[in-house]
């Protein structure tokens, strides 16, 4: 439990996190490691965990019948992925596979929602993390659909 | 033909707008849509400084400003990397060895390499075909490794295909300070790398914003966001240099047609510090 403790304070999604709010989220914590080409989750699936990448790369990405499968982004050591698990239906929406060998902590969903119920400032306080990492995305994605790149005739 | 081309470039005809013709030496095709002249450079005993133009003209099509892309220190070869995008450009990502092609420059005020020689952190933040005008700033820096100066470049494209001069990151990276990375807006299930927006590189580089100094070409939105995500890192905006693109015809200030607020961007530009430029990047109507 130690060392899972470390591993979540040294993790930049956790930066400056009380030490009480750690030590009760340390029970919802484990380890995980996926092999290149593995999924971690599928579109459609239960949405049970967060992810904190601590090494390796994970490809977000989406199926279409027509265009085949697209990667929508990917996510970096030190970045985190994985929130549906916080509002209803509690299901992913994209595919998430390892590109490359990926350690990470994933937060049990179910448990990290009881503790949060149970600890209002520690709700608050995730919610907050929560929320940057989704304006990020949004973010992504807004520059994403600006195809800046695109040649302007 | 040649020759009766060449004769063209008469000693006596020889100003400031007058063109050299010279031959192709080589056409190095880059991406589907962007390739790279080696041009036989007229007067080898000028140097250029990595971020200045050129202006090259072809018969029959018109004239059109395009960056140094090459090694500043091989001065028998003026390189020049152009997309096809537009009326002049097209036929020039057709050329092949051997065809001539008028060459007038260098203009404009480059990037400052004095300056980055002394920084602790260079960054070099490329979008797009924007990448090539700081490739000279690379090879600079990379013929003076040594120091313990970091360089990280940083590049963005749209696919992996467009990614620019990706066969020569292996060369620029290294252990002794140099980086590379690179991303792209959207990938297919085959790239290794990293997809999403340039943004993602910056919140992702480890660089002491104290001693840093930026250097950013791409679409104008690109540099403007970059500049913002570089300045809430710390970065001093006189330390931010971005290369503006305007539609430069004279190429010395004279004609007016790349002014930009109180500046013309072929004379006082192409390259900016950031607090030159940053009161009108905002502006809808510039």
């Amino acid at each position: 439990m130690e060392t899972l403790e470390r591993l979540l304070r040294e993790h930049p999604f956790l930066e400056s996190m009380e030490e009480r709010h750690l030590e009760f989220m340390t029970g919802c914590a484990r380890n995980v490691r996926f092999a290149s080409g593995d999924f971690v989750f599928k579109a459609g699936e239960p949405a049970a965990a967060a992810y904190l990448v601590r090494e390796g790369r994970v490809a977000l990405e989406t199926h279409l019948p027509d265009r085949g499968t697209t990667l929508v982004a990917t996510i970096e050591q030190g970045e985190m992925f994985g929130w549906a698990w916080l509002y209803p239906p509690y299901r992913w929406r994209f595919d998430a596979r390892a590109v490359l060998p990926v350690r990470a902590i994933a937060l049990d969903g179910p448990c990290l929602r009881a503790k949060c119920e149970a600890d209002h400032d520690l709700g608050y306080e995730l919610l907050k993390r929560f929320l940057r990492e989704i304006d990020r995305h949004l973010e992504r994605s807004q520059l994403q659909l600006l195809d800046m790149y695109r040649v302007n005739l | 033909m040649t020759e009766a081309i060449r004769n063209v470039s008469a000693p006596g005809l020889h100003g400031p707008m007058t063109p050299h013709f010279v031959p192709i030496t080589r056409a190095a095709r880059e991406t589907h849509d962007v390739v790279t002249l080696h041009l036989e450079n007229p007067d080898p005993a000028s140097i250029f400084t990595p971020g200045q133009f050129n202006m090259l003209y072809l018969f029959g099509a018109g004239e059109v400003a395009i960056s140094l892309s090459g090694d500043p220190e091989k001065r028998d070869t003026l390189t020049h990397t152009i997309r096809a995008i537009g009326s002049i450009t097209h036929p020039l990502d057709a050329m092949k060895r051997g065809a001539m092609i008028g060459v007038r420059g260098p203009y404009g005020r480059g990037w400052p390499i004095d300056e980055a020689r002394r920084a602790e952190t260079v960054l070099l933040i490329g979008g797009g075909i924007g990448l090539a005008p700081l490739r000279p700033v690379i090879y600079s820096l990379v013929r003076n490794r040594g120091a313990a100066r970091r360089v990280i470049v940083l590049c963005g494209a749209r696919t992996p295909d467009d990614l620019l001069f990706a066969r020569e990151f292996a060369n620029w990276s290294g252990p002794d300070g140099f980086e590379v990375h690179s991303i792209v807006d959207r990938g297919e299930l085959s790239w290794k790398g990293r997809v999403g927006v340039i943004t993602d590189l910056i919140a992702s580089a480890r660089f002491d914003p104290s001693g840093a100094l930026a250097m950013i070409c791409g679409p104008e939105v690109m540099m403007r966001i970059v500049a913002g995500d570089l300045a809430s890192r710390g970065l001093d905006g006189a330390r931010i240099y971005m290369s503006m693109e305007r539609n430069m015809r004279c190429a010395v200030g004279a004609c007016g047609h790349c002014q930009y607020g109180p500046t013309f961007v072929c004379r006082d530009g192409p390259v900016f510090p950031m607090p030159q430029i940053a009161p009108m990047l905002g502006i809808r109507e510039l």
